[in-house]
C-alpha cells in the first residue's frame, strides 16, 4: 500500500480521543506537566466531535457546594441507588469532589450558565442539573485543549495501542490511520489517555434505512473507548450495565428538563398514571433496599432509572401503550414552551426537525415516548468501562494500583466512557476524570515508570498490514464479481454492523426481544460472534472512508463480545429495565453484590471473569 | 434527519467536510461540490450546516418516519456570540424564532495558556489538587473533601449499604 508511515515520537501523553474526556485530559496535563509534549490523536475534528458535538442544555452533574447545595457524598448516595449498588465509590466521591471546579472554569471560558435570579446560583433543572445554553460547549473546551496541546492531530482513527516490548502489560503508544490521507500514524508515547467515547450502534437501532442514523447516542460513538483497552487486554468492569433510555419517539429528544424543569409527567394510552402498578410487584423482584416506594414518597429518594423503565416496557407489553408525555399543561406558560423547544435545539435538533414534520405542538398534544435500543457507556446513567485505579487517599486496596484512573495495564488511563463504575458523570464529570487523569499521567512519568520503554518497527509494521487489511482483501478479490456488493469472498462494513446488531438485538437482550435474554441465548450468540470475528478478517473497505467503518466495526464488535461475556456471568438481573435475565429474575444480593471483572487474553482471545467486591461510603441516608 | 445540498449555493469550500464529525460530508468529484455519502450514518447534529458560508446544506427529516414539507434553518453567528433558529411547520400553523447565546466571552481569550502560569510545587504535586484548585471548588473555606473531612470510610459489601 503506498501510503505513508508517519512516526510521531518522544509523546509524553497521548490523548486518544478528545471529547469531553479527552479535552480535560489535555487541558489539564500542561498545568502538571508544562515541559511535556502532549499530543491529540483525534477521528473527527476536535471542534465538533463525540457526544457533545451539537451542544448540551444542561450540565448534568454540578454538586454547587460553593452554594451549600451537594457535597460529594450526596451524589454518590444518588448515583449508587440509581444503579441499585453497583458502582465504585472511590471514582465516583473523587470526581465529584473536582467537578464543581470544571465547571465554575466553563462559566469563566465563556460558555453561558444560565442563574437563578433569585438565589444567584446556577439555574438548576434538577438536584444534580444546571442549565446552560450550551450550543458551544465543544468548541469551547477544544480551545482549551487546542491551546494545551503541542500538536493536535484531527481526522486520525486510533485503531490499536502499542505495547511495550521490554516490560510486559506497559502501554507504548498508539497507531491509527488519517482518514483523508490515508497515511499511517505511530505515536510512540510513555502514556495514552483514552478518551474514545461509549458506544451506539451495538444494538440494532428502532430507526431503520436512511433514518439509521437516528440513534440517542451519537452514531459515531464506535466504542473506541473499550475496543482500544479491551485489545491491549486492560480489564474491564459493569459491561453487562447497558443502558436503555426513554425518550421522545422517534427523535430521542432528551427528557430530563421536561420532566425535572418543566414539570411534564407520563401517562399510558388511556391517559392513567401506570407507574406506581408495577412497583409492589417489582419491589418482590428486587428487593426493599432498591424500590421502597413508601421511602421514596417521604424523602424524595430517586427511583432508579432502570426501575421506571420496568414500569414503561411493562405496560407497553399489556397493551397500554402508547406511554405519552403529558405537556399541554405546562406549554401553555409561554417560558417553559420556548424552554422545551430550545432543549432540542441545543442537544437533540433532530426531534425538533420530527416535530415540525409531523406537524406535533405540544402545546396541544401529548408527544409519545418510547425506550431506545441499548447502549454501551460508562458516564451516563450506566457505568460500563476499564477497572481503574482509584486516588490514593480515598480508595480501598483492591482498587488502588498506584495512579488514578490508571487501567490494568501500565501508564494507560482512561477518561468518561472509558472509565467503568463511574456512571452520571455526564459531560463535566467526563471532562473532570479526563483531568484526573492527567495530573496522574505526570505523576507516572516523573516517577519513571516510563523509563527503557521500547517498541519495535516489527511491532510497527504488523499494526499497519492489519490497519489495511480490508483495503488489501477488497482489491484482491473485487474483480472476482462483475458488480454490487455481494462477493463470497467479503462483506462490507454495513454488512457486518447489520449482522453485529442483529446478533446482539436477538441474543444479548434488544428492543424485539423486550430486552430479555437467558444464559442458552447468550452462549448460542457468543459462538455467533467468534464466527463474525472470523469474517471481520475478511471485511473490504472499498476506500478510507470504509476503513474507518471497518474499524469502527472492529471496536464495536469487541465491546459487544464484552457485554456477552459479562451479561453471562452475573447471574441474576440487577437492573430490571435495562435488561433481564429471564434464567435469573431477581436481585441476589448474597451472591452477586458485587462487582464484575472481566479480562481478555490479547493473544488468545479466551475471557477470564472474576467478582470484584463493592465498597460503600457508610451511612447511607435515606433520602439519597 | 439526513442532510443534502442545494447545488446553486454550494461552492465547494470544504468548510463542511472539515467538521463533519461522522465523516459524511465529502466533495463530489465530477461536480466539484459537496454531498452526503452516508445518509444513514447522519446524526442531523447541523454541525455541518452552522459552518457552511453559503446556507448552502439542509436537512430532510428522515424517509422512515418524517412527512416532506417542514423546516429547520439556523445562522450561528461567531462574532455576536449568538445562535438563530427558525422552525416551520409542515401544515404553515407554526413558524418560529428563537435566538440563544453561545458565549459570554470572545472566543478563546479567557482560557489561561497553563504552561505559563506559576508551575506547582512539590506539595500541589502530592496532593489530590487539579489547577486553581481549591480556588475553583469552593470560594468559602477553600478545603478538599477527603472520605475524613466527611466523616466517611469505605466498608465493603451490601451491609454498608
Ligand atoms: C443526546 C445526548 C444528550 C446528552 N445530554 C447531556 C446533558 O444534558 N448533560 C451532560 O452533562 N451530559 C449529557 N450527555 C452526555 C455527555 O455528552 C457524555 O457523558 C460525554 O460527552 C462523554 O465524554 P467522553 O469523552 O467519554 O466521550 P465523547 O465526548 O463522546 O468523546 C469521544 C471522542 O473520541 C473520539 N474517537 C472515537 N473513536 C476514536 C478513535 N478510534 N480514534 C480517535 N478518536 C476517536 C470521538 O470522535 C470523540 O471526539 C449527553 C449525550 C448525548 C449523546
Ligand atoms: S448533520 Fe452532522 S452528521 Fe450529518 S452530515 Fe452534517 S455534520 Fe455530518
Ligand atoms: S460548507 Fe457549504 S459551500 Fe462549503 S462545501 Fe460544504 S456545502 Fe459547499
Amino acid at each position: 500500500m503506498a501510503y505513508k508511515t508517519i512516526v510521531e515520537d518522544n509523546i509524553d501523553i497521548l490523548v486518544a480521543g478528545a471529547g469531553l474526556g479527552g479535552t480535560g485530559a489535555a487541558f489539564e496535563a500542561r498545568y502538571w506537566g508544562q515541559d511535556k509534549k502532549i499530543v491529540i490523536a483525534e477521528k473527527a475534528n476536535i471542534d465538533r466531535s463525540g457526544a457533545v458535538a451539537q451542544g448540551l442544555y444542561a450540565i448534568n452533574c454540578y454538586m454547587g457546594t460553593r452554594f451549600g447545595e451537594n457535597n460529594p457524598e450526596d451524589h454518590v448516595r444518588y448515583a449508587r441507588i440509581d444503579l441499585m449498588g453497583m458502582v465504585r465509590e472511590d471514582l465516583l466521591f473523587d470526581m465529584a469532589r473536582h467537578v464543581d471546579s470544571a465547571v465554575h472554569q466553563f462559566e469563566e471560558w465563556g460558555l453561558p450558565l444560565m442563574r437563578n435570579p433569585k438565589t444567584g446560583a446556577y439555574q438548576r433543572e434538577g438536584r444534580w442539573q444546571i442549565m446552560i445554553h450550551g450550543e458551544s460547549y465543544k468548541p469551547i473546551v477544544a480551545e482549551a485543549a487546542k491551546k494545551a496541546a503541542d500538536k493536535v492531530f484531527n481526522r486520525i482513527c486510533v485503531t490499536h495501542l502499542l505495547m511495550d516490548e521490554s516490560k510486559p502489560n506497559r502501554v507504548a503508544g498508539a497507531v491509527g490511520f488519517n482518514v483523508r490521507t490515508g497515511n499511517y500514524h505511530v505515536f510512540k508515547s510513555k502514556t495514552v489517555i483514552v478518551g474514545a467515547g461509549g458506544a451506539s450502534n451495538i444494538y440494532k437501532p428502532r430507526s431503520v434505512g436512511e433514518g439509521a442514523g437516528r440513534v440517542w447516542y451519537a452514531p459515531w460513538s464506535s466504542g473506541s473507548a473499550y475496543g482500544l483497552l479491551i485489545g491491549a487486554g486492560a480489564k474491564m468492569t459493569q459491561m453487562e450495565n447497558r443502558i436503555v433510555l426513554a425518550r421522545f419517539k422517534d427523535g430521542y429528544g432528551p427528557v430530563g428538563a421536561y420532566f425535572l424543569h418543566l414539570k411534564t409527567y407520563t401517562q399510558n394510552g388511556m391517559g392513567e398514571e401506570y407507574e406506581s402498578k408495577w412497583f409492589p410487584a417489582l419491589e418482590e423482584m428486587v428487593g426493599k433496599r432498591y424500590l421502597d416506594v413508601e421511602a421514596s414518597h417521604r424523602t424524595h429518594r430517586p427511583i432508579p432509572t432502570c426501575l421506571r423503565n420496568h414500569a414503561f416496557i411493562s405496560e407497553v407489553n399489556a397493551g397500554r401503550g402508547p406511554i405519552h408525555m403529558v405537556t399541554m399543561h405546562s406549554f401553555q406558560d409561554p417560558h417553559l414552551e420556548e424552554i422545551g423547544w430550545h432543549n432540542f435545539l441545543g442537544m437533540t435538533v433532530g426531534q425538533a426537525v420530527l416535530w415540525a414534520a409531523t406537524d406535533v405542538n405540544p402545546k396541544y398534544e401529548n408527544p409519545e415516548l418510547t425506550t431506545s435500543e441499548p447502549y454501551v457507556m460508562g458516564s451516563h446513567a450506566t457505568g460500563c468501562g476499564a477497572w481503574c485505579s482509584g486516588p490514593e487517599d480515598i480508595s480501598p486496596p483492591e482498587y488502588f494500583w498506584g495512579y488514578n484512573r490508571m487501567t490494568t495495564v501500565e501508564g494507560l488511563f482512561g477518561a468518561g466512557d472509558a472509565v467503568g463504575g463511574t456512571p452520571h458523570a455526564f459531560s463535566s464529570g467526563s471532562f473532570t476524570e479526563g483531568r484526573l487523569a492527567a495530573k496522574a499521567a505526570c505523576k507516572y512519568i516523573d516517577e519513571g515508570k516510563a523509563a527503557g520503554i521500547r517498541v519495535s518497527d516489527e511491532q510497527i509494521n504488523r499494526r499497519k498490514a492489519e490497519v489495511y487489511k480490508p483495503m488489501e482483501h477488497y482489491r484482491i478479490y473485487r474483480n472476482e464479481i462483475t458488480a454490487g456488493s455481494v462477493n463470497p469472498n467479503y462483506i462490507n462494513p454495513r454488512q457486518g454492523l447489520d449482522r453485529l446488531q442483529k446478533l446482539m438485538d436477538e441474543y444479548a437482550g434488544g428492543v424485539t426481544v423486550s430486552y430479555m435474554t437467558n444464559e442458552k441465548l447468550l452462549n448460542i450468540g457468543l459462538k455467533k460472534m467468534k464466527v463474525l470475528e472470523e469474517d471481520l478478517e475478511k471485511v473490504a473497505a472499498e476506500n478510507i472512508h470504509e476503513l474507518l467503518r471497518a474499524w469502527e466495526l472492529k471496536h464495536r464488535h469487541l465491546t459487544a463480545e464484552s457485554v456477552f461475556h459479562h451479561t453471562l456471568f452475573r447471574k441474576e438481573t440487577r437492573w430490571p429495565g435495562y435488561y433481564y435475565r429471564g434464567d435469573h429474575m431477581k436481585v441476589d444480593d448474597e451472591n452477586w453484590h458485587v462487582l464484575t471483572v472481566s479480562r481478555r487474553d490479547p493473544q488468545t482471545g479466551e475471557y477470564t471473569m472474576e467478582k470484584a467486591p463493592c465498597y460503600h461510603l457508610v451511612d447511607a441516608k435515606d433520602d439519597a | 434527519m439526513p442532510t443534502f445540498v442545494y447545488m446553486t449555493r454550494c461552492d465547494g469550500c470544504g468548510q463542511c467536510v472539515d467538521i463533519c464529525p461522522s465523516d459524511i460530508m465529502h466533495i463530489d468529484t465530477t461536480v466539484r461540490r459537496a454531498y452526503n455519502i452516508e445518509p444513514n450514518m447522519c446524526w442531523e447534529c447541523y454541525s455541518c450546516v452552522k459552518a457552511c458560508p453559503h446556507q448552502a446544506i439542509d436537512v430532510r427529516g428522515y424517509a422512515d418516519f418524517a412527512p416532506l414539507g417542514h423546516s429547520v434553518r439556523v445562522k450561528r453567528d461567531e462574532e455576536k456570540g449568538v445562535i438563530a433558529w427558525r422552525i416551520k411547520f409542515r401544515n404553515g400553523e407554526k413558524d418560529m424564532d428563537l435566538l440563544a447565546p453561545i458565549t459570554t466571552k470572545p472566543w478563546g481569550k479567557h482560557i489561561p495558556q497553563l504552561r505559563d502560569v506559576p508551575a506547582p510545587t512539590q506539595e500541589q504535586r502530592d496532593s489530590q489538587l487539579l489547577y486553581n484548585e481549591p480556588k475553583y471548588i469552593r470560594f468559602d473555606d477553600g478545603g478538599l473533601h477527603t472520605l475524613e473531612s466527611n466523616g466517611l470510610k469505605m466498608i465493603k459489601g451490601v451491609e454498608g449499604y
